[in-house]
């Protein structure tokens, strides 16, 4: 098991240095078409062939890559913080203040998010840049996606602030910031930490099913997502090796996500 | 114990099960999908290509335009005479029919449907065809089945019209979900599928006597992908695809040849056109960028026609010239050309409007920087590729161009209400070879006028020269004046292009070779214009049971 987490590891620090070094490694712009050789095969100039309108589908897998692996983090953290925040206030607060929290956050849940995410989204100016668009998208995905998360900060919280060494810590005169700094974040953090690692791998995938409603980042910037929107017309058997790239991409990401995280970390 | 005495018992029940069992055994089903929620199942509202398709399947109508012959048939007309000034039809109608809810059809119902239809209050864009004068429309009932109808003025092409009005029932408490034509609405789930019903009361036969149509019932399947489309055709869920891609037509061609048909270049366009509604919630810059023909043109001369047609189109279109296709043969001004692309050409445009290129950025000269947005609808791959390879083409003169997709309903919205929006890529579907039909989309005061509808008066002498000629081969017979208007209309269009016009698509279709009788046309519906004599193989009825 400990191989297997190293080798999660290694794998995500491997794609997330090449993806960071797109701008060395990519034999292309990812935007620029090469109008003579649309669709075209595996080459050496072209290592994974051509898109729909001669863009290179390798520096594209690059580019795509970097997005998102930079951004789902991003959202996943702007998730993860509002998690706290959230639920920190409901599991400390306690009594009616923590029930009406948890009340709303309950309700938040009970929101279809993706719909929500379309009625905002087609509310967005139509004049944004493609990197504002994408970006403003995954703040959309941060900003919806911190009520699973928060529910368990908050029963976390609770049990935090009936243990033992708190009541220690109050009866000894340590309150407010000072406890909260001292004793309970430091308490918090993991499962903080697990929340946010466990999250990244939702947000890769929700930006992935916005791009194959053909929602998702705006052209020409290239994504996982819409870059297996590729795959959309072709059955497993007759689709060229290299279009399946990004799939395994995505699919290798995820899991290496789930991985790398320890069991106890996972369940907590 | 005897059981013979239950004989009889037996046998009768064995009867009722075959009663009740006989509608499920050998019901035909046939499938195919649109794009989106038909927006109306009133057929005198329909502007939407799947509303189109309900209202062609279940209306009835007067006179058919037969797809494959394109002459004029009789349907619930016998016949019908025009009068020599041209703004009087007679017609004698079909006696002994009945709408599907079983009410009688008669003259009351045509005069109803022709009062609702020319009612300026409903706004019918079926109705603004009829349309070449103010004044009100008459009826005249002569007798049970035979009705006149005078308009004001001439009307061109006027039996050729009634192909797009389906007859409603002046009685019927069903109102217009009472049809005479083939089918009925049986079912319609939000989103998800329409259902069609054989009309039981379908007025036609075969020539041995039986009734039509032949299939039972018809599902349309709401599928905005097209990829998915073709998967599903493939695979035998549904029976064909009206119009392919030219990529899916490739992919086709590939793995089912059989299945592929390419009837040549269509009546169909891609277009673009910039947002020029006064009202519209935009910078006074912008709209004046928009309203300058020459930023028209210059960006017209900057997108590479020919390598859409390659790239996109896989060579399946052609670039287009103006509003009329090459394809059709009579009316298309043969003296205008493509534009071509030519990059310096269209900066030379933009300099003779102040623009400047200032380390590769264009600006006007108020020193804003050029950028707009274009958006088409999601899920249209070709519209969604066209729109990157404007974007490249458009950055080579210094403008940022930011493509957005946005579903269906939504684009609708901004484009007919709300106005939000810069540039628009779409495509204009044609049906009809005579350019009359266009009027909804030419005359300045029309719904369609796209890029600045419902115009009390004309906004620009261009767009009035446009209403004059656009009426006025309207209301005469002369088929040279006629043609002249024509030409000069589609010069007009071709100098200010209101609407930047970038391909005719071939009309490519799919059909499965369990479906029977189809003979692909170039006129929609390609694939079942002749709906009723459409036949599923008896093992596809099987399986779908």
């Amino acid at each position: 098991m400990k191989r297997l987490r190293l080798a999660a590891v290694l794998f995500l620090v491997l794609i997330s240095g090449l993806a960071f070094s797109a701008n060395f490694v990519a034999p292309a712009s990812y935007a620029r078409q090469f109008r003579d050789i649309p669709d075209a095969p595996a080459s050496r100039q072209h290592p994974l062939g051509t898109d729909d309108l001669g863009r290179d589908r390798f520096s594209r897998v690059l580019y795509g890559t970097r997005i998102s692996l930079l951004l789902a983090p991003a959202a996943a953290l702007l998730s993860t913080i509002l998690a706290a925040l959230v639920g920190g206030i409901a599991g400390l607060a306690g009594g009616w203040i923590g029930t009406a929290v948890m009340s709303a956050t309950d309700l938040f849940l009970s929101l279809p998010w993706l719909f929500l995410l379309l009625t905002v989204r087609a509310f967005l100016p139509l004049n944004t840049s493609p990197l504002l668009s994408v970006a403003i998208t995954f703040a959309l995905l941060g900003c919806l996606g911190w009520a699973g998360a928060a529910r368990i900060v908050c029963a976390d919280a609770r049990t935090l602030c009936d243990s033992e060494f708190i009541l220690s810590a109050r009866a000894s005169g340590s309150h407010g910031v000072h406890l909260l700094r001292r004793h309970i974040l430091p308490n918090l953090s993991p499962i903080l930490f697990a929340q946010f690692w466990i999250s990244i791998p939702v947000f890769i995938l929700a930006e992935a099913n916005l791009a194959i409603l053909g929602l998702g980042v705006a052209e020409p910037l290239p994504s996982w997502g819409n870059l297996i929107r590729e795959l959309e017309g072709y059955t497993v058997t007759s689709a060229p090796p290299w279009l399946f790239v990004p799939l395994i991409l995505l699919i290798l990401t995820v899991s290496c996500f789930q991985l790398a995280l320890r069991k106890d970390e996972l369940w907590t | 114990m005897d059981l013979r005495r239950y004989r009889f018992y037996f046998v009768f029940l064995l009867f009722l099960a075959t009663l009740v069992c006989r509608p499920l055994h050998g019901q035909t089903q046939l499938r195919f999908c649109i794009g989106a929620q038909p927006k109306t199942f009133d057929p005198l509202l329909v502007a939407d290509e799947p509303s189109e398709a309900v209202r062609y399947l279940t209306g009835g109508v007067l006179i058919r335009l037969d797809r494959s012959s394109q002459k004029l048939v009789p349907e619930l007309a016998v016949s019908w005479t025009i009068n020599r000034a041209g703004n009087a039809i007679t017609f004698a109608l079909r006696e002994n029919v009945r709408f599907s809810d079983g009410t009688p059809f008669d003259a009351r119902d045509v005069a109803y449907t022709v009062g609702r239809l020319m009612d300026p209050k409903l706004h019918s864009p079926t109705g603004d065809a009829f349309r070449s004068s103010e004044a009100a429309v008459a009826t005249k009932i002569i007798g049970k089945y035979r009705i006149t109808i005078a308009f004001p003025a001439p009307v061109v092409g006027l039996d050729r019209r009634f192909d797009q009005v389906a007859i409603l029932s002046a009685q019927s408490s069903h109102k217009e979900m009472a049809v005479l034509g083939p089918y009925y609405m049986a079912e319609n789930k939000a989103g998800t599928y329409v259902l069609l019903k054989r009309n039981p009361n379908y007025w036609k036969h075969d020539a041995a006597g039986r009734q039509l149509p032949y299939i039972d019932s018809i599902r349309l399947d709401i599928q905005q992908n097209r990829d998915i489309e073709l998967l599903r055709l493939v695979r035998g869920d549904i029976d064909f695809i009206n119009s392919l891609t030219g990529d899916q037509f490739d992919k086709l061609k590939s793995i089912a040849p059989q299945m592929a048909f390419d009837a040549g270049v269509s009546l169909d366009s891609e277009l673009m056109w910039f947002n020029q509604v006064p009202s519209a919630p935009l910078p006074d810059f912008k709209k004046a960028w928009f309203a300058s023909t020459r930023f028209r043109r210059a960006i017209s001369s900057a997108i590479h026609r020919d390598d859409i047609v390659r790239v996109v189109f896989h060579g399946h279109a052609q670039p287009a010239v103006s509003m009329i296709s090459p394809a059709n043969k009579f009316w298309f001004n043969s003296n205008l050309q493509p534009h071509t692309y030519d990059a310096k050409a269209a900066l030379d445009w933009l300099m003779q409007d102040g623009f400047r290129l200032d380390n590769g950025v264009l600006r006007d000269s108020g020193g804003n920087k050029v950028e707009f947005s274009l958006i088409t609808n999601s899920g249209n791959k070709e519209r969604e590729l066209m729109a990157a390879m404007i974007q490249q083409d458009l950055s080579a003169i210094g403008i940022r161009l930011s493509v957005v997709t946005l579903d269906f309903p939504s684009l609708i919205e901004r484009i007919t209400r709300s106005f939000d929006y810069e540039a628009c890529l779409l495509g204009f579907v044609n049906d009809e070879l005579d350019p009359n039909a266009q009027l909804t989309v030419w005359l300045s005061s029309a719904d369609n006028h796209q890029w600045n509808p419902n115009q009390k008066s004309p906004a620009t002498a261009w767009e009035a020269e446009i209403d004059r000629l656009m009426r006025s081969q309207a209301s005469t017979l002369d088929i040279q004046k006629r043609k002249q208007a024509v030409d000069r209309v589609q010069q007009i269009v071709w100098e200010q292009e209101p609407f930047i016009y970038l391909v005719n698509k071939h009309a490519m279709s799919a059909v499965s070779p369990n479906l029977h009788n189809v003979h692909p046309a170039v006129l929609r519906p390609q694939v079942y214009w002749n709906v009723d004599e459409l036949s599923l193989s008896s093992q596809v009825a099987k399986d779908r049971q």
